[in-house]
């Protein structure tokens, strides 16, 4: 009883309150690359796992760069441009190869974890602010917050554009009724490559500015990160579809996978400030995202059971005993 | 215009589940022709019209569309020349995209695809005209989802993608089987229009043995991945439901035991 009460004794409110604009700052960085993961996982309708791998490309490739005296926007495309081939790796293996989606997403993601390794020379490179000019840094929280909006009306504009082309609109096809897409003359495997290579890009961008914000370049900083992702994509979708209902468009859509992420790393805030053990993180998230995927699936079956159907139909049918009699 | 010579087929070669779908296939269709397909199961039907969609490559034969073979190309590459109608309303369409993106999609069957937006102003008025032919309502609906249409709703949807471009080739895979009688009905109603008014080329496969002689100008009937029954002109006119099976047996040597044909539902 004492443990308990010395526990929520030692919670300092203020302890959380200070901590949220970081998280926050964050939340908006990995809600760029759960954009990257909406394109695969919502559009295209491919569970692509290089994600892992591409988003600790994407830090490795910017440290790698501004070591060697390069200005941080031609860092951070390079990092894009690497996580574009990165996706254009997995599409091909899975088109062209006919390698199974998940499959050839870990396939690619396993690779690049020794492709980051030899890219940085070794596990870990700080890229301090002290040291480099950077887009952003978690040294100064409020900018990297407005940054990182920057970023994300930027991208969704782009996003919001792209996939209202003609193009764009392929991918969409393809992923939600790919015989239809072949049917209307789509060339369906290109479809799914211009969306690997697209998200991909994505989400090496993301790690470029969470590598900058961190001040280091870690090898394993991708790792869970296609389980965040989904988490800020599903988060965003039940909470924007709660409260949007129907009027849910395209541009909406997009700023509450933002809004998911932001969410997210405030639980994450949450979860440390009561003193949970951080080797525990992953599992939380894990629990997060399995809870938020079940509970659409639960509520649908509860209302369809076959328990509540019988049940209902059995009501009705004595009402109309009743009423003949 | 279409051309089919010496086309065969076997599914699972070498395996216990060996099919052999496709048996020597000829036809040559006419300009305008507007053929319907009927045969039991397993007769060849739907894999014929497989064949020229080109789902899979044939084993032997060559598919010609206005002297061109079309055999080696992929299946959309070969969707330029050819409009498809399914048998599933589920194929036809993207759920998940507004009316208007479907008839958009469809709008640019065989053009480059590029950065232009996906649905240009002046499609809107042009969609609707064509939606308020229908009378189905479709044309106040255009920003709806197609997952929320009935299966009736996206078959005529699938029918006005499949021809919002002329194709030289109309394909209609048992298009009404998944409708109730009534809606099959309208839907044919609205095929026999759109493929007289457009003067279209069309194969029509069914398994209603009246439908296959009230619609067209030409009769093919199907067995064992073979055609055995070519009528067109004055005979298909004349033709009704006992001459077409005293006319089977006589091409087949066998009797004609699919219920569902016969009953003509």
């Amino acid at each position: 009883m004492d443990g308990l009460i010395n526990y929520f004794s030692s919670l300092n409110p203020m302890t959380f309150l200070s901590q949220l604009p970081g998280n926050v700052a964050q939340g908006i960085i990995w809600g760029l690359m759960a954009l990257g993961v909406f394109i695969t996982f919502k559009l295209l309708n491919f569970a692509d796992l290089t994600v892992d791998g591409s988003f600790a490309t994407g830090g490795a490739v910017t440290a790698v760069m501004l070591i060697h005296g390069a200005p941080v926007w031609a860092a951070a495309l390079a990092a894009v441009a690497a996580g574009l081939i990165a996706g254009l790796i997995t599409g091909l293996l899975h088109t062209a190869l006919g390698i199974p989606d998940i499959l050839a997403g870990i396939l690619t993601q396993i690779a690049l974890y020794s492709v980051n390794l030899n890219i940085m020379g070794k596990a870990n490179l700080p890229v301090s602010y002290r040291n480099y000019d950077l887009i952003l840094s978690a040294s100064d929280i409020p900018h990297a917050i407005v940054i990182g909006l920057i970023f994300s009306v930027i991208v969704i504009g782009l996003m919001y554009w792209y996939f209202g082309t003609e193009q764009g609109s392929t991918i969409r096809s393809t992923g939600s009724n790919p015989a239809m897409s072949k049917a209307q003359g789509i060339n369906i495997n290109v479809a799914k490559v211009i969306a690997l290579s697209l998200s991909n890009g994505l989400v090496a961008l993301s790690g470029s500015l969470s590598a900058q914000y961190q001040g280091f370049s870690d090898v394993n900083m991708g790792r869970g990160a296609i389980v965040i992702g989904l988490a800020a994509v599903i988060i965003g979708s039940v909470i924007g579809e709660a409260i949007f209902r129907k009027r849910m468009n395209f541009i909406i859509k997009l700023s509450f996978v933002i809004f998911g992420g932001i969410l997210y790393y405030i639980a994450m805030g949450i979860v440390l400030w009561l003193k949970m053990p951080t080797d525990d993180t992953k599992l939380f998230t894990a629990v997060i995202v399995a809870i938020f995927l079940a509970v659409p699936y639960l509520k649908e079956k509860s209302k369809t059971s076959f328990k509540r159907v019988a049940k209902q139909n059995l009501k009705n049918l004595k009402k109309e005993a009743e009423s003949n009699a | 215009m279409l051309e089919i010579i010496d086309v065969h087929k076997t599914f699972n070669a070498g395996t216990v589940n060996e099919k052999k779908a496709l048996n020597g296939v000829n036809l040559k269709l006419n300009d305008g022709d507007f053929c319907t397909v009927i045969g039991g199961n397993g007769a060849g039907k739907s894999t014929t019209l497989n064949a020229i969609a080109g789902v899979w490559p044939v084993d032997s034969g060559a598919i010609m569309i206005d002297g061109e073979d079309i055999s080696a190309l992929p299946e959309h590459k070969r969707a330029p020349y050819l409009g498809r109608v399914f048998q599933d309303p589920m194929t036809g369409t993207v759920a998940d995209m507004e009316i208007i993106e479907n008839l958009a999609i469809a709008a640019r069957r065989g053009q480059r695809r590029g950065l232009g937006w996906g649905v240009k102003k002046y499609e809107r008025e042009l969609y609707r005209d064509m939606l308020k032919q229908f009378e189905l309502g479709l044309e106040d609906r255009m920003s709806s989802k197609v997952g929320l249409l009935s299966g009736g709703q996206r078959q005529a949807l699938t029918l006005l993608m499949a021809t919002i471009k002329k194709p030289k080739l109309l394909l209609l895979d048992e298009h009404t089987a998944a409708l109730d009688p009534k809606t099959a009905a309208k839907v044919l109603e609205l095929s026999d229009k759109i493929i007289e008014e457009n003067n279209l080329t069309a194969l029509m496969v069914t398994h209603n043995m009246k439908d296959a002689i009230t619609h067209g100008n030409r009769l093919i009937m199907m067995s064992d991945g073979k055609i055995v029954l070519d009528i067109s002109g004055e005979e298909k006119k004349k033709l009704t439901v006992e001459k077409l099976l005293h006319k089977f047996e006589e091409a087949s040597g066998s009797t004609i035991d699919n219920d569902r044909m016969l009953l003509g539902e």
